[in-house]
C-alpha cells in the first residue's frame, strides 16, 4: 500500500497544475428541491479526485451536471476546458464514463463491446485493431478476445469495464462507485489501473463509499445535503477532524445531514 | 446454358438489392449529420447480436407469427364443421327426410340419432355433445303442401351464442334452399324464403378473419413490446447510462434500436402472408403494394408506443406488463379481431376508436380480403397516420425529457 501512496504523490508532483474540471457555484433544483448547493471546486490534471456523501447527499446529480447528462440550473462549470452547459457536445466527446451498474454489453464479446464503444468515441478501425491488441496483451487478456462478457468474472469484467472507458484517451474519467461488490483483492488492482491511467495524464473523478478508497486519492470533497462540506488531501482532512481514519472523518460529516435518504 | 440462365435472373435482383442498399445508405448519412456511417451500422449490428444471441427471443420473434397463424387457423376456429345434432321426426315424410338429408349431407351437421319422443330433448343437450336439435311438425308435408306453411323448430345450444347462432343460419340456409327447391318444382309459392348471403367470406371461413387481427397484433407485439423491452433492459444494465455520455446523439440510440425490430417486423409481414395465402388459403384480393405500406405505417405506430412506454418504465418486467395488459389485451378484444366492434356496448365501441390495431385490422381486411383500392381505406390511414406522427413527436420528447 505505501508504494501506491508513494506513486502517488509523485505523480501529483511532477504533473503541471493545470485545471481540468472548473465549477463555480453550480446548483441543481428539481421544483423546490436543491439537489446541490452552490458547489465549487477544482480538479487538476492527473488528480484521483474522490467525491465522497452519503446516498441522497446530491453527489450523482453533481456528477451527471459534469458529463452533460442535466442542465445546471444556475453557477458555471468546465470540464476539459469546455462549458458543461453551452458546450456539451465537447465536454461528452472528452470524458470517459463507468457507472456503479457494471457497464458492458454481457451479450457481446470483449473485442465488439471494445470497438463498439471506441467507434461511438469516433476512433478509427486501424486505431482501435491496434489498440486492442496492446490493452489485451496488457491486462493479459489475449485469450479471452472471443468470450462473451457473461462469462468473465465479476472482476475482470470490471477491470474491462474500466480500460473500455478510457480506450478513447479521455482528458477526464468520472467513475460512479466503480467497485461494489467486488472482494478487497480485486479492487486493489482495480486501483492499480486507476493510477496507470493516472500515470498517462488521465484525470480520474471517483464516488465510493469505501473509505479505505478514499485514503488512495489525491484530494477528497465530501457532500452533505447538497453542499461540499469538506475538500482536502486525505492527509489534512484527518487532522483537521482529528480523526484517525477517512471512515471516521465521513462519520463525523455525515452526522450532520439533515435529508433523509432518498 | 442453365448456367448462363441462373446469371442473367441473378443479376438483375442483386442490381435491384445494392440499389436499395445504396438507398439506405444514403438516407442513413443524410440523416446522420454529425455521427459517422460506420458507428451507426455497428450499433445496428450489435442490436441484431442482442436478437440473435438470445435463443428464446428469437423463438419468440420468429416463431409466434408461426404458430399463431396456426392456431388460430385450425384450432382456435369458430368454423362450423361436423356439429352433431339429433333430429325429431314424428311426420317422416319426403319432405322431412329430404331436409334431413341434405342437412346430413353438408359439410356442417352430422346427424347423430333420431329421437322418438320429444321428452328426450332435454336430456340430449345435457349430454353436451350435441349442438342442435331439428324437431319438425307433425304432418309436415301435408301442412306445407295444403296450407303451404309448415315448422321447423331448431333448437341449439346457446351456451356458446356465436356457434348457436351460426347453426340456425347455417340450418335455416339449408332449408331455405329446399323450399327454394319446392317453388321451382311446383310453381306454387309456399313460403318465402329468407335469403342470407355471406359477403367475402362465402365458405364463412375463419381465417379470413383472423389472418389481419393476427397481423395486427403479431406487428403490435413485435414492435412495442420488444422495442420497449430492449431499451429498458439496457437502462436496467446501466449501459444506457454510457451511451447516453457518449457522444452518440440519443436519437440514434433510439433509431439504432428500431431497426432491427422494424426489420423483424417486415420479416414477419412476408412470412404471416405467405402461410396465409399457401396454407390457410387465404387470398390477397387488394394490392400487395398497398397492403405493405399501410403495414408500415402501423409499425411505425407500434414502434412509438414502444418507445413510448420504455420512458414510461424502468424495468424489463414492468414494461413486459404494461404492453402485455396494456396492449395485448386492447389489441385482441377491442380491435374488432374477435368480437366484432358492432356488438360491443357503445362505451366500448368509442374506446376502441382510440386502439391503433383497431384501424390497421379494419384497412388490412378492406386490402386483402374485400380486395378494395387504397382510397377505399383513406379514413383508416389517415387515423393511423396521425397516430403515427402524434405518437412519435410525445414519444421524443418524453425521451429527451427524461435525459434532463
Amino acid at each position: 500500500m505505501s508504494e501506491i501512496i508513494e506513486y502517488r504523490n509523485t505523480t501529483s508532483d511532477n504533473c503541471q497544475l493545470k485545471k481540468v474540471i472548473e465549477v463555480q457555484n453550480l446548483v441543481k433544483r428539481f421544483g423546490t428541491f436543491t439537489a446541490v448547493d452552490h458547489i465549487t471546486f477544482d480538479v487538476e490534471q492527473g488528480e484521483i479526485f474522490g467525491f465522497l456523501g452519503a446516498n441522497g447527499a446530491g453527489k450523482t446529480t453533481a456528477m451527471r451536471m459534469l458529463c452533460g447528462l442535466s442542465k445546471p440550473t444556475s453557477g458555471h462549470g468546465k470540464v476539459a476546458g469546455f462549458d458543461i452547459d453551452k458546450e456539451v457536445e465537447q465536454v461528452k466527446a472528452s470524458i470517459g464514463y463507468m457507472s456503479q451498474k457494471f457497464s458492458l454489453y454481457n451479450d457481446l464479446k470483449v473485442w465488439e463491446n471494445i470497438r463498439l464503444f471506441a467507434g461511438i468515441y469516433g476512433m478509427k478501425d486501424v486505431e482501435i485493431k491496434e489498440k486492442t491488441d496492446e490493452l489485451l496483451q496488457r491486462l493479459n487478456f489475449a485469450d479471452e478476445r472471443n468470450t462473451l462478457v457473461k462469462d468473465l468474472p465479476l472482476g475482470w469484467k470490471q477491470k474491462l469495464a474500466f480500460s473500455v472507458s478510457i480506450f478513447h484517451n479521455p482528458k477526464v474519467v468520472f467513475l460512479d462507485e466503480p467497485t461494489g461488490g467486488v472482494d478487497p483483492l480485486t479492487r486493489r488492482q482495480f486501483w492499480e489501473l486507476i493510477y496507470e491511467a493516472t500515470a498517462r495524464g488521465i484525470t480520474v473523478f471517483v464516488t465510493t463509499h469505501y473509505m479505505d478508497e478514499a485514503e488512495y486519492c489525491n484530494r477528497v470533497s465530501i457532500m452533505v445535503d447538497g453542499k461540499i462540506e469538506a475538500l482536502d488531501t486525505p492527509k489534512n482532512l484527518k487532522q483537521k477532524f482529528e480523526a484517525s481514519s477517512m471512515d471516521e472523518v465521513f462519520q463525523q460529516l455525515a452526522r450532520r445531514a439533515t435529508r433523509i435518504d432518498n | 446454358m442453365t448456367i448462363n440462365n441462373g446469371q442473367l435472373t441473378i443479376k438483375p435482383t442483386m442490381k435491384i438489392f445494392n440499389h436499395i442498399l445504396h438507398l439506405i445508405q444514403l438516407s442513413i448519412v443524410n440523416c446522420q449529420l454529425s455521427i459517422k456511417k460506420s458507428v451507426f451500422l455497428a450499433f445496428v449490428q450489435k442490436e441484431f447480436y442482442h436478437i440473435f444471441r438470445d435463443r428464446r427471443t428469437m423463438l419468440i420473434l420468429l416463431g409466434m407469427p408461426i404458430i399463431q397463424i396456426i392456431l388460430f387457423g385450425f384450432a382456435i376456429t369458430n368454423e362450423v364443421k361436423e356439429a352433431k345434432i339429433v333430429v325429431f321426426d314424428p311426420s317422416n315424410d319426403v319432405a322431412t327426410r329430404r331436409i334431413a338429408k341434405q342437412l346430413d349431407a353438408s359439410n356442417y351437421f352430422h346427424i347423430v340419432r333420431y329421437l322418438k319422443s320429444p321428452k328426450e330433448l332435454d336430456n340430449v343437450f345435457q349430454d353436451g355433445n350435441i349442438t342442435m336439435a331439428v324437431v319438425f311438425d307433425e304432418r309436415f308435408n301435408d301442412n306445407l303442401l295444403h296450407t303451404g306453411k309448415a315448422q321447423i323448430q331448431l333448437i341449439a345450444d346457446a351456451t356458446d351464442p356465436n356457434t348457436a347462432t351460426m347453426l340456425t343460419q347455417y340450418a335455416s340456409a339449408i332449408i331455405g334452399d329446399y323450399q327454394q327447391d319446392l317453388m321451382t318444382q311446383n310453381k306454387v309459392p309456399y313460403q318465402i324464403a329468407s335469403e342470407i348471403k355471406l359477403l367475402y367470406n362465402p365458405q364463412m371461413k375463419a381465417a379470413y378473419n383472423f389472418v389481419p387481427g393476427v397481423l395486427g397484433m403479431i406487428l403490435m407485439l413485435i414492435c412495442a413490446m420488444m422495442t420497449s423491452i430492449a431499451i429498458v433492459r439496457e437502462k436496467e444494465l446501466g449501459t444506457m447510462e454510457v451511451l447516453l455520455v457518449s457522444p452518440m446523439k440519443p436519437i440514434f440510440i433510439i433509431l439504432a434500436k428500431a431497426v432491427p425490430y422494424f426489420t423483424l417486423s417486415a420479416v414477419n409481414l412476408v412470412t404471416v402472408l405467405l402461410l396465409s395465402v399457401f396454407v390457410l388459403n387465404v387470398p390477397v384480393a387488394g394490392s400487395l403494394f398497398w397492403l405493405f405500406a399501410v403495414s408500415l405505417l402501423f409499425i411505425f405506430v407500434s414502434l412509438a408506443i414502444g418507445l413510448l412506454v420504455s420512458t414510461l418504465v424502468n424495468t424489463q418486467m414492468a414494461a413486459m406488463l404494461a404492453s402485455a395488459m396494456g396492449l395485448m389485451m386492447p389489441v385482441i378484444l377491442l380491435s374488432g379481431m374477435i368480437y366484432p366492434i358492432e356488438n360491443m356496448p357503445m362505451p366500448l365501441q368509442i374506446v376502441s376508436n382510440i386502439i391503433p390495431a383497431k384501424w390497421y385490422i379494419s384497412a388490412v381486411k378492406g386490402l386483402m380480403i374485400k380486395g378494395v383500392d387504397i382510397f377505399a381505406i383513406g379514413k383508416e390511414v389517415i387515423i393511423l397516420a396521425i397516430m403515427a406522427v402524434v405518437l412519435i413527436t410525445i414519444s421524443l420528447k418524453k425521451f429527451k425529457i427524461r435525459l434532463e
